[in-house]
Formats: structure tokens, sequence, C-alpha cells
């Protein structure tokens, strides 16, 4: 059965290496048909009964996999040659064909040709690489053809030379447009990508770029003069961030430059999108910019815009008034444009059509622009032809290329989510944007779970190692309707006059065993994604809502941390306990439930007394906490009041904070550092730790300047120095002056990250926010996958259990950590777009007036922010079709005066707004604010 | 992360094999004829010559047993035997432990109270290193004893199996070999079906470790095999030549 063919090949490692490796070709590998009865169809998934086989090429792959992945394209044979190309080239492309090749219901077939005995060849004198794949290709289809001689076997390839010799030696071939359109499926054919240069000989109605037009853009550099470049120190590298409110503006922040490089307009972003690695050249000094000093111009105006009206247009007419090129006022930024892009970040976008930009008269196909919710996305062009279905829905769209002569990147349709401003509809949108996995969980995961109803007693009996806190008062305070309980509190009194804290924490590696199909679909989930109608879980529902939930009255596994401490609130480190237990809460409170409780001085019942204690001694560690330099920061966070049939929101309010809710964070936050202590002690190469950086001086300008305009100083040499100056930040005139002033720092901070501690330097431990030189999570495994590593660390660190190979080897722990803080951040985006969402949905049919806070000011207008509504958005000072009323900014003052009619704003000024919602196309509906007088404002809505 | 797939999901290893196939096994007994037997074991790309000398008088007389014979063992890599051409110093590392373990293997084969107060050395050559060639230089030396007609309790087959991609994968290439998983080297007494050598530096959980070991007792049992088809084809031979 074996057959060896050495064959030799020679590599470059530094020295000239000779590499000898075996093949040993085979003739037990099969066809891949059902009914070939000639060889063994164990993995054989090709239907017997269709008459045509397709065999794809590598190019096929990397370009047409929208094409692949509709539903209609099957009995596809890849071959094992194509799949290797793919895996060199593009490992998400190669993810998605394996996939493809795996799915039970898609007849895809990979034919190791490389081993096979009569389809291997060997690379003759001469011939490149490409040259002997492309033959492998072929000389695997007229196998096939020789193997299966009553089915049709058709070769896919866009290669012109491959598929003139295929046909010189009688196999039957077709390009992937070809192919698309004899299937008569109009969304086939807007999945397929067009050759860029609009050479194919496709009758749409679409205008063919003019050759003779001069580029729009600059020639990208070639990657060796890119380095070459970089390291001369002309060039720079960076991550490009395109300005949220105006698209035509970006920002990389390039390590080599040491602070953002501004990109003024799309020609100097050459063609970079959002997320890409580009490497940009920097203006001269002289032709540096100012800081534009207003508003971007409404985003209808720039939907008028057209390719083929020529160059001069694209001049950004907003722009030009905007800069003063080199004018004295306003700092000037350091400016650059892009030369070239080292590794673009294109993913699928969705969004909808813009039915303004359709060309191609009524012709079948039409050219159209799709634009992308994420609005710091270009408009892309596509060909449709199924513009009447698609015009008002939800769709998604992938890039394929920009050419330098052309305005906006073309890319082709791949899915449709379903009707615009449709809530369901809209949800998927935002839960694709963020990549969140929403499938059901699969059989495999539901197989790990225990049987149900669950006995708890013959657990227990197995293992000696928990221990029995049934006897022990515990409680549970969480928000209204959490069914996802996963800490509970005690509190006793010790005879020596010292107390007992206890926290306990849903014991969920009991039952996610490392490995496992529910372990392996919680790593990929990380957390559970918390939208306003709806949460989606991270484990099945029977483990979040029964089996781990520590609901009252029942028995229920736990991992718990026993802290003894004096009645000055201090711990003592060396009676700090960590142990699997049972316990049985006796009452699942609410915070205000609690805070009742509290607050009622007549009841004297075990579990408001201990609630009691325990907000005495929170209240203890909580003033140390806050000596040693802690902050307190604020967010914009609000709270619908939901419909319970429609899921409409019925009221919007700010979240109440209680002293319960400080009670149970505390408590939290200590058994999180007492954990991160523990587990960075006993694996101090392995840990999982939650660090928030120290920001770096220019972080603060934007908060600093804001909050010298208004005579506020403000210390930020240390969070301590922060603290206190934050707290000196009042207004007497405005109580919420200084949340506002809170809400802004917190902004000019980086987020929170997790990592592993063998990767970072002791002093990058450090958790600024909460002045803890040690913190991980640990108290929410239900919801976060890390608190599900952290518990295993823990189980590890008390001798219970051995710690699996992925938390013993650094590189998968930072491997791990990375997929949590991406997961992490795109589950708070979800949420926040999910707000924003209900947002719109509530003001739908209402025009509400509210006071506002002043964030920001530019000389055409101004960003407010609604404290009641948690709403941050533009308000334009001269909207349409009013009189323009001119203004005059000054940067040092913040403040905008029109010297005629005596107005003026000042930011953190109070100003009232009529909140309203307007249809604006493409998406539908967009807020819109209107300053009004406060004499508008009704009495009781103030 | 490009991880190197070391299972292609069609079920084949990099060089084509199914996972529980050995490479292709290639012997010749007496290449040389110097010493008193010697044999040439080849696995796929990994080849090795052993030369046995005795049993004989012992070299030294520090060495001489008086109830048993001393058995010696050089092993040694040529220095054009990896893809890199080293010039390789006697007695590194490796090779010394290499030796070591060979040597240690071999003294319980050999039937050693029958050769008093005598020395077998056996001499370990490294032609070609392509992943597990100390298993192959275990058979090699076998082969080797068996040509000198030196009495053994039974046969030795060595062979080596890995743990990749979540399967068992026998008899690892170098490639393989490199490929961070464990490596498990397993020698055996195949009439006897007695362990005489079970070696691996890495960790492994007891499961796999289970699944691992069985496969490489199926491998050693493959090549214990073909050892005795070509020890008796060899035999066939030489009695012919000699009629």
């Amino acid at each position: 059965m074996l057959k060896s063919n050495s064959f030799v090949r020679k590599t470059k490692k530094g020295k000239v290496l000779k590499v000898v490796r075996e093949r040993y070709l085979r003739d037990d590998i099969g066809c891949g048909d059902i009914q070939c009865t000639k060889c063994d169809s164990t993995l054989a998934k090709l239907n017997g009964s269709s008459t045509q086989y397709l065999i794809i090429d590598t190019n096929i792959v990397l370009h047409q996999m929208d094409m692949l992945e509709h539903c209609s394209v099957n009995d596809v044979i890849v071959p094992s040659v194509v799949r290797e190309e793919v895996k060199k080239r593009n490992l998400s492309l190669y993810n998605r064909l394996r996939t493809l090749c795996t799915c039970e219901t898609r007849r895809f077939y990979v034919f190791s040709n490389e081993f096979h005995q009569e389809t291997y060849v060997e690379q003759e004198q001469g011939e490149s690489i490409n040259d002997r794949n492309d033959r492998a290709i072929r000389v695997a289809c007229r196998w096939y053809q020789r193997h299966l001689p009553d089915k049709q076997i058709l070769l896919l390839t866009n290669d012109a030379d491959n598929m003139k010799k295929a046909k010189q030696e009688g196999l039957q071939v077709q390009t992937a447009l070809a192919f698309a359109a004899e299937q008569n499926i109009s969304e086939l054919l807007d999945l397929v990508v067009r050759p860029s240069d609009g050479d194919d000989d496709e009758t749409g109605g679409g205008e063919r770029p003019s050759k003779r037009r001069p580029p729009i853009y600059k020639d990208h550099k070639s990657l060796t003069e890119l380095q070459l470049g970089m390291r001369e120190g002309r060039y720079h590298q960076g991550t490009l961030r395109v300005n949220r409110y105006d698209p035509s503006r970006a920002a990389v922040s390039c390590e080599s430059v040491g602070f953002d490089v501004y990109l003024k307009d799309h020609i100097d972003m050459n063609r970079g999108v959002d997320g890409d690695r580009v490497v940009l050249e920097l203006y001269p000094e002289e032709q540096w910019v100012t800081e534009e000093t207003r508003l971007p111009t409404e985003e209808t105006d720039l939907v008028t815009e057209d390719e083929n009206t020529g160059v001069a247009e694209l001049a950004p007419d907003a722009g030009e008034e905007g800069y003063g090129i080199g004018a004295a006022g306003g700092t000037r930024r350091v400016t650059g444009y892009v030369v070239g892009i080292v590794k673009r970040a294109w993913r699928p976008y969705s969004g909808s059509l813009d039915l303004k930009s359709v060309r191609g008269g009524k012709a079948a196909t039409v050219d159209v622009l799709f634009c992308a919710h994420n609005r710091s996305i270009p408009r892309v062009k596509i060909r449709t032809r199924q513009l009447e279905t698609l015009k008002d829905q939800r769709i998604v769209v992938v890039i394929d290329s920009w050419s330098v002569f052309s305005r906006w990147p073309e890319g082709h349709y791949t899915k449709t989510l379903g009707k615009g401003g449709d809530k369901q509809t809209e949800t998927e949108v935002l839960l694709v944007e963020n990549d969140i996995k929403t499938q059901p969980f699969s059989e495999a995961v539901y197989a790990c779970l225990p049987p149900l109803p669950w006995d708890l007693a013959a657990e227990e009996a197995k293992k000696p190692e928990r221990a029995d806190l049934r006897h022990i008062l515990v409680c549970s305070v969480d928000p209204p309707g959490c069914t996802d309980i996963d800490d509970a509190l005690h509190c006793t009194t010790l005879g020596n006059g010292n107390y007992e804290l206890g926290v306990h924490i849903a014991d969920v590696t009991h039952f996610v065993h490392p490995g496992t199909a529910v372990d392996l679909e919680a790593s990929d989930r990380c957390t559970s994604v918390y939208l306003v109608d709806r949460r989606i879980d991270m484990l099945p529902k029977a483990l979040t809502e029964d089996l781990c939930s520590l609901r009252s009255n029942v028995d229920r596994l736990a991992f718990s941390v026993l802290w003894e401490m004096t009645p000055e609130g201090d711990v003592l480190p060396e009676k700090t306990r960590y142990t699997k237990s049972v316990i049985r809460s006796s009452a699942a409170l609410t915070y205000a439930e609690a805070q009742a409780r509290i607050d009622d001085e007549r009841l004297l019942d075990d579990i408001s007394v201990s609630l009691r204690r325990m907000l005495m001694l929170t209240k203890k560690i909580r003033a140390k906490r806050m000596a040693a330099g802690a902050l307190t920061l604020a967010s914009p966070e609000v709270k619908f009041q939901v419909d319970t049939e429609t899921h409409n929101p019925t009221d919007v309010g700010v979240y109440q904070i209680r002293e319960t809710n400080q009670m149970v964070e505390e408590m939290m936050l200590l058994a999180n550092c007492t954990v991160a202590a523990k587990i960075l002690d006993s694996f101090p190469l392995w840990a999982v730790l939650r660090r928030h950086p120290t920001p770096s001086p220019q972080m603060f300008e934007p908060i600093l300047r804001a909050a010298a305009a208004v005579d506020v100083q403000l210390d930020t040499s240390s969070s301590k120095a922060l603290a206190d100056t934050l707290d000196l930040a009042e207004r007497p005139s405005d109580p919420y002056f200084n949340k506002m002033i809170r809400i802004l720092t917190t902004r000019c901070m980086t987020q929170a990250q997790y990592g592993c501690s063998g990767q970072m330097t002791t002093a990058e431990f450090h958790h600024y926010g909460l002045a803890a030189p040690l913190y991980t999570h640990f108290t929410s495994p239900i919801r976060r996958y890390a608190d599900v590593l952290v518990h295993r660390f823990l189980e590890a660190a008390i001798g219970l259990t051995r710690l699996p190979p992925v938390l013993t080897d650094k590189d998968s722990v930072k491997e791990l950590s990375d997929q949590l803080n991406y997961r992490h951040h795109n589950a708070q985006m979800a949420g926040r777009a999910s707000t924003e969402l209900h947002t719109l949905i509530f003001f739908k049919d209402r025009v509400v007036t509210s006071d506002a806070r002043v964030i920001k000011v530019k000389e055409n207008g101004m960003v407010v922010f609604v404290p009641k509504f948690g709403i941050e958005a533009m308000v334009y000072l001269n909207p349409k079709g009013v009189e323009e009323k001119a203004f005059e900014l000054n940067m040092e003052t913040q403040k905008i005066t029109n010297a005629a009619e005596d107005l003026s704003y000042q930011i953190f000024d109070k100003v009232f707004v009529q909140i309203s919602v307007a249809e604006v196309p493409p998406h539908g509906r967009k807020l819109m604010l209107k300053l009004v007088e406060e004499s508008e404002v009704p009495v009781a809505g103030a | 992360m490009n991880r190197m797939e070391f299972l292609s999901p069609e079920g084949l290893r990099l060089d084509g094999r199914r996972p529980r196939e050995l490479r292709q096994l290639r012997c010749k007994m007496a290449p040389v004829d110097s010493g008193d037997g010697s044999a040439f074991f080849e696995m796929g790309n990994s080849k090795v010559l052993a030369v046995v000398y005795g049993p004989r008088e012992p070299a030294q007389r520090g060495q001489l047993q008086q109830d048993r014979a001393t058995v010696t063992c050089d092993y040694s890599m040529s220095s054009f035997s990896t893809g890199e051409r080293r010039k390789r110093m006697k007695g590194d590392r490796r090779s010394t432990e290499a030796a070591l373990v060979l040597r240690q293997t071999l003294e319980s084969a050999i039937l050693t109270e029958l050769y008093p107060r005598t020395q077998i050395h056996i001499c370990i050559q490294v032609l070609q290193a392509d992943g597990g060639q100390q298993a192959v230089g275990l058979n090699a030396a076998v082969m080797a004893l068996v040509e000198a007609g030196i009495a053994l309790r039974d046969l030795v087959a060595c062979s080596t199996c890995g743990y990749l991609d979540a399967t068992p994968l026998l008899d690892l290439n170098y490639t393989e070999d490199g490929g961070g998983g464990p490596n498990v080297q397993l020698a055996l007494h195949p009439a006897l079906d007695k362990v005489v050598l079970l070696q691996t530096e890495d960790r492994l959980r007891l499961e796999v470790f289970e699944q691992v070991l069985d496969l490489a007792m199926d491998g050693c049992r493959t090549i214990a095999r073909f050892m005795k088809e070509t020890a008796v084809a060899h035999a066939k031979e030489l009695a012919v030549a000699r009629a």
C-alpha cells in the first residue's frame, strides 16, 4: 500500500539547508462519490446522482468564497493542493473553507491529490510552483474524468492561462462568473466578485470608468519600499482610525511618532479603511493643519458626491473652510498622508443601499453604493441584480478591491439580514457588527450537562474536600430581575470580637470541565452579552439559571472565600480561606430590598442584622480604598423600562446607585483582589490578571483643557491626586457638574484589560482605577469566561485539581486573554448599540425637551450630553433653512460667542434641547437635537 | 496563529501516512564484513548502521566480569546525518545518553550469563536522521546481534509514538517530532510480550498515555514481525550459499 518517493527541497533558514522529506503516495484515497464502487467511500460526500462535479482552483477560493458559501453550490471537489495553498495565503479563508468541507449539509469533498498515486505531479525544470499546482489540479481533473466517465467534471478557474491549458487538454472549464450566470440565481450572481478592471463582458448597464480619466488616488508603495522608508525614518506605521462623526477625517497613532497623526481628507487616507494597518509620511510642518473648528456637515450632503463628475469636486468643500491652514489660533496637528497599506482590516459590513446612487437605469444589473452601518466605513460600490428586493433591507457586504480610479471601494453582496427599521433586524445588525455568536448551543454542548433534575446529595458524598456551609446564613443581593445569581454573601461575628466575612461564588467549574464541548463554546463566546431586551448567554440556560445560579432556599455548590476581619475593617491575611462549599442561600434580595431591610431599624431578623454588619464593614474598606487613591468613575448609563409584551421601551432613566450596590461591589473587589494575589503567588507565570494601565499625561489633555476653561484645576500626577481634585470640582449652580467632569475624565483613560502575568512586568499588574496592585475577575463565572479560568487557577492553587495544559503555557494564556479582551469589548459595544437603538425606538413617537450639558464647542455647533437619557449628540447652531449666524470660537475658554445677538455657549454650560427622531436615508431613523430656550421647556419635563 | 496541521481533516499526515502507519521498513543483514555481525536498518529516512564485536576478550581488564559478558555500546550521529552538516563531538550529552539507554536495553536482552569473562561491543552509527533514530538504532543493533549469532532472550523491537492534533501518531518523523507534542519511545520483547524500554521526556495525561502506549505496542509488534521475516530470509540465504 505504501509507495515511497523521497524528494529534496532546499530551504533558507539562516543557512542553506537541505531538507529531505518523504512522501507516501497511496492507492486508497477515495474519489468522494457516494455511489462509487471502485473506491473506499467512508468519507464520501458527493451526491452520486448529480451529473456535474465542480473542481475549483486556488484563486476561486481566495476571491469567490462568498459564492462557494451560497447554498446552491454543491458537489464541489477541493483538491488538497488548493487547500494547502489557501492555508498559506489566507488563514481566515482557510477556516471558512474547512467549515464548508466539514459541514454536513454541504457537499464539499477534499480530494487528497497530493498523496494519490496517480495524481501526484512533480515540479518540472523551469516550472514555477504556481504552474505546477495548476497542473496538479488539471491532472486531478483528468483522473476524475477517467474515474467517473459518466459525470461531467467542470473546472472552475479565473486564471486565463490555466483555462487555456485546460481547454487544450480537453477539460471542461468555466470562469466563476460564467458558472454563476448559468445557474440563473440572481443572488448567486451578486456574490461573485467581478474583475476590478472592468474587462468582463457582462452587458449590464454599468458605466465603465474611462481609461483616460486621471487616477484619484496615488499608487501604494511596494512593501520593500515601505520597509526601507520606515527604517530610514521617513515613513511611520500605525492603525488607521476614522473619525466616527466625520468619515473624511482620520487619525493614526504611530509608535514611531509618539502621538496621533492626523489625516485631513480621503485623498490623504489613500484608500485606507478604518482599522487598516497603514504606513504614512508626514507633511512638512508648514502644511500641518489646525484642528477643525467646525462640526462636520450633515451626512446627507456627502451622498450627492458623484464619482463621475470629476476630480475637482473631490476636494472636500466642507473641509477647506474648516481648517485654517497654518492659521494662528488653534494648535496645529501633525498631519500626514498614507503611502501604503500593510494589512487590510476588511471584514463583512452590515448596512443598507443608498438608493440615490443607483446607476445603470432600468437594466437588470445596476451599480449602487452601499452605506455601512458603521459610519467610519466608506461607501462601497456594488453591482446587483436584485435591487428591488434589497432596497429596504439590511444587507451584509464585503469589500473586494479599491482601485486608484475609483472614489469608493468595490465590493459584493453576501447576505440579507432583514427589513430595515425593524427592531429584530436592527438587533441582528448590531450583533453581526460586533461579531457576537448567537447560534443556539449544539447537541454536544447539551450533552456535557448533568441530567436534570440534578441531585446534590450524591455529589456531596463524593467530595470530602467540599466544606458544608449550609449552616451559615447566606444571602445574595442583585439587580431586580436577575436570574443568573453568581454571588452570595455572609457575615458572622466570631468569639474574639472579629468578623467572618464570606463571598460565595457559583461553582461553574464543577460543571464545566476543561476541553469539553461546553467549555470550548464558552471560551469562544467569552462573555454573556446583555442587550436592553435580551441576554445572550455564554453557558446554556440550565447552568446559568438553575444549576449554578445561587437561588434562595436550595442547596447549591459554591467556591467560597472566607476572611477574618477586625472591627476596623482590616483583613487578617493568614486567616483567609479558600474552599469549595455547599451553601443554601436564605434570601435572594434586590438592591432595593436589601437597602430597605437595612434602613428599617425595627427589623432585627438575622438577615437584616448581618446586612447591616456587612455594610458597616464595607464602608470602612471603601474608605481605605478611597484613601489609597481609587477613582470614582462615572459612566452615562441609563436604564430602560421595557414593555413586557412588545419589549419596546416605555421609560428611560438613570441607573440609581444605593449603598447596597457599593456594599456588594466592595465585597466583590475584595474577593477579586485576594484571589488575584493567591493565584499569582501559586502560578506566577500563567495567572490571568486584569490590569488597568496608568494613563499617559497626553491622554488627559482634553479634560485638562476643558477643565481649565472653566477654572477647575485637576491634578493628574497620580490617581490619588486626581481623585482628590475631582472631589473638589464642584459648581454650586449645577449639581450635575461633578458627574460631568468625571464622565469626561473616564473617557480619557484606556480600558482595563486581561493579561497573562508571565508576559507583564510586576509594575504592569497595577490597576489604576481601583488603585490596586493586583486585580482579577473571580466573581461572575456564569457570565464571564475569565472568571472560569480564574476558578481553575484557584482550584489548582489549593490543590484540588491540576491545571489543564492550555493554562500552563504563557502563549496560550495570552491568546486566551486576547480573545477575552476582544469579546469583552464587543459585548460592551453591542450593549451600547442596543441602548442607542432603544433610545431611537423610545423617541420615535415623541418629542421631548430636556436639559443638556455642552461637552464640546465648535464654530457651527456643539456636542451636548443629555444626562436624563444618556444621549450624546451634535447640535447645529444653524440648522438648514435658518439664516447663518456667525459665531466666534475661543479655544482658550472653549466658548463660542455671537456678538450681535449677545449669545454665547461655553463648555459645561447647561442648555435646553428638544429631542426628536428624523427619517434620514439611507439608514432610516436618526436622533435630532435642537436648541430651545429654557422658557419653552414644559415645567414637568424639566 | 498559524499552527501547523499535523493531521489533515482527511486523516493524512504531512508525509501522506495515516496516523497508525509506520514508515517504510528496510533492513539489510551483514552489510559490512568487519566485526562479527552487522545490520543496516531503515525506517523511512532514518537510517542506522550497527556493528557488533564479540563475544571477545575485554579490551580493558577492568571491564571483565566473572559471571557474565560485559556489554558496551557506542552511539554516534555522523556529521552528515542531518540537513545541516555539523561536526559532532564524540560524547556529547545526547549521544552519551542514547548510548546508555541502548546499552541497558540490550544488556537485558542478551543472555549475558552464557558468555562469562567476555565483552560484547556494539557500534551504532546514525547515517541519516529523520526522527526516531534512537529507536531505529536499537532495531539495527538487535538485528546485528542476531547476525552475530549472540543468544537473546527474545527479539527487541522499538518504535516511537506521539500525540498531535488530539490523535496518537505512530512513528514520528523529524517534522512531527518538532511539533511540540509528547513523544514516547517503547521497546518490546514481542514473544514474551514484555516491555523492555519505555522512555519519554514530556508530560502527558494518563488517558492520552494509554492510547499512545497501545499504539506504540502495535507498532513494535509489526516491526518485530518484519525483523523475524528478515532474519529468516537471511538465514535461508546463508543456507543456500553454504550448500
